[in-house]
């Protein structure tokens, strides 16, 4: 195990990507993900890797297309409103097949909304985001340490899949500053006999394309990376657990709102509720085995969220509503506090309905 | 003896371009430039959206196609990521001077040793002939149908001079190819733009005047004519910069 140092989220992310042997970063400033970008500008130039501060979230997208589509390990970092203008580019990455690695430290919405953490994107980044049918692999991170270790497996699982692949963290992650050790691993490497990198008159042209005029054409194509997204579905769900043994109600939430959770579960388990929790790391694909696994024990479930109720929905349709599931949740940029979520556990365990 | 043969740049997939749309002529200048400077096989090139999209089946290199108006950043992606391949767009009006303004004129500012190939025919052809940026004033179109009134929508927007202003760009020069002459001059136009990129020397963007014969409403001939008589007084040809040759000068 290497050593460990206390880093800053963003700063821990930004040094893993490098690890990982990214060395194509396009960005473009926005609140709370900023130091990203500039870490990235202090050592890229240094190991020989491109830093570049885009003219706009739009072009950063696109120039993650371009390094992507020569076959390079490259990202992008963006808050909430960020992430909408890149929506576009990444619907054409899904469309093209590229991997490549997004990451968006939210903060509250709608509009410009605010600088403080949230989880309102969860739709968006779930759900794909821009237009048409596609998933992205959404990584939930909740500490700094696992800014570090997602950011390896998001480029692993984007490549192999070749599945664009966002990292959902919230403006708590960013910004705090916790002990971790650094990976000790060097990049997988992965061979893309698909990359543009010119034909050396050595074979036929390789195109990178989403358009198919032909119908039938681009039902082909959407069904053969939905065979993709069934095989991630089946194999690369994660989720922790905790205290969930013989847990009674089970605490589903991610991220900060994960952190704050377990300090919940914790005081409801010394006032004798037996409180478990459910940690998805992925969000896409959700975690729907262990849910409804635990749908089988529990007699209540309790989404904690910093948003207005999004990944509920995912809860509800894990565990085909056979349970009953109430919301614990704030908006805005605030953090539900352990007490909160503790409230929402004893009503869940004393049968209450939505809080 | 053979004197007259397709390049090999391109490959031998039928054009899908309207009759007397002059994209065939443009096509052919790039892929003569490329087999002139002997750079396809590390050449890759990026599309853009519009009647140009389908680019990617015509030259015999690596291709990808952009969103709209988005060529000039996937561009500069693609070169960062190795600076030793030759990358150029290949883009229309719609999607350079309107939708990708900000692509164009930020990748210019940077100076990104890329070529930009800017096929400018005041119109948007693939969706039917709507107003495009470059549409000339009084022009009719499907969204101008009384004429580009400049007193409510403006004026048309001149690249050229536009990205001239800027310190980055290393080459901009506006030709036609609406007669012999002319396509013989664009005809090293182009292939000046790639040499630029081949030597380091940056950022090259060529404006092809071109026509639109569907979507103008014209016989191809009396398209090349309008270009003649209405496009090129108001876009004229010439060099806007050529960093080199000024530094040469001075």
């Amino acid at each position: 195990m290497a050593e460990k140092i206390l880093m800053k989220g963003n700063e821990a992310l930004a040094e893993a990507a490098i690890m990982a042997g990214c060395r194509h970063y396009f960005g473009y400033p926005i609140t709370p993900q900023t130091e990203v970008a500039a870490y990235m500008a202090k050592r890229m130039p240094r190991i020989g890797g491109t830093f570049l501060q885009a003219e706009s979230e739009i072009a950063a997208i696109n120039m993650v297309i371009g390094a992507a589509a020569a076959g390079k390990r490259s990202m992008t970092s963006s808050s909430s409103p960020g992430i909408s203008l890149k929506s576009e580019g990444i619907s054409y990455m899904a469309g093209c097949d590229l991997p490549g690695l997004i990451v968006n430290v939210q903060r509250g919405g709608p509009g410009l909304g605010g600088i403080q953490p949230s989880q309102s994107d969860y739709f968006q980044a779930t759900r794909g985001g821009g237009h048409g049918d596609y998933h992205l692999l959404v990584l939930a991170p909740n500490s700094v340490q696992e800014m570090a270790d997602l950011v390896f497996k998001g480029f692993d699982m984007s490549e192999k899949y070749r599945i664009p692949c966002m990292l959902l963290a919230d403006g708590t992650m960013g910004q705090m500053m916790e002990p971790v050790a650094l990976p000790e691993r060097s990049a997988e490497t992965i061979d893309k006999p698909w990359a543009l990198t010119g034909t050396e008159g050595k074979r036929k042209p390789n195109i990178i394309n989403s358009l198919a005029l032909a119908p039938h054409e681009l039902e082909e194509w959407n069904l053969e990376r939905f065979k993709r997204y069934d095989i991630i579905r089946e194999t690369e769900q994660m989720s922790e657990s905790y205290l969930m043994d013989d847990a009674e109600i089970c605490v589903v939430a991610f991220g900060i709102a994960a952190r704050v959770s377990q300090n919940a579960v914790d005081t409801a388990r010394a006032m004798g509720i037996k409180a478990g929790m459910i940690r998805p790391i992925t969000l896409w694909p959700f975690p729907e085995k262990a849910l409804k696994t635990a749908a089988d024990q529990c007699k209540a479930f309790v989404s904690v969220e910093l948003n207005m109720g999004q990944m509920i929905e995912d809860v509800k349709l894990s565990i085909e509503c056979c349970k009953p599931v109430s919301l614990c949740c704030r908006t805005g940029g605030m953090i539900p506090t352990p007490d909160e979520v503790v409230a929402a556990i004893v009503k869940a365990n004393e049968g209450g309905k939505q809080a | 003896m053979i004197v007259f043969e397709k390049p090999k740049a391109l490959t031998d997939a039928p054009l899908h371009y309207c009759p007397g749309c002059t994209h065939g002529i443009i096509h052919r200048l790039v892929a003569e430039a490329m087999d002139s400077l002997d750079i396809t096989g590390r050449t890759i090139g990026v599309a853009s959206v519009g009647c140009s999209v389908f680019t990617y089946n015509y030259f015999n290199c690596d291709m990808v196609q952009a969103a709209h108006g988005r060529a000039p950043a996937v561009a500069t992606g693609l070169k960062r990521a190795d600076p030793s391949k030759i990358i150029f767009t290949y883009q229309g009006d719609g999607d350079l001077a309107s939708i990708g303004t900000a692509e164009t004129v930020h990748s210019a500012a940077r100076g990104e040793n890329i070529t930009i190939i800017f096929v400018n025919n005041a119109i948007y052809g693939m969706t039917g002939g709507q107003m495009a940026p470059t549409s000339l004033p009084g022009q009719v179109t499907q969204t101008s149908p009384y004429g580009r009134d400049v007193n409510t929508v403006g004026y048309p927007v001149r690249i050229c001079e536009m990205l001239s202003t800027l310190d980055g760009p290393c080459y901009l020069e506006r030709v036609a190819v609406n007669n012999v002459k002319n396509v013989r001059h664009a005809k090293k136009a182009i292939e000046k733009a790639f040499r630029n990129q081949v030597e380091g020397k940056g950022f090259s963007l060529i404006e092809v005047i071109s026509t639109c014969p569907t979507n103008w409403g014209k016989t191809p001939q009396a398209a090349l004519e309008w270009a003649e008589q209405n496009m090129i007084p108001y876009y004229p040809l010439g060099v806007y910069k050529d960093k080199y040759s000024e530094e040469a000068g001075k």
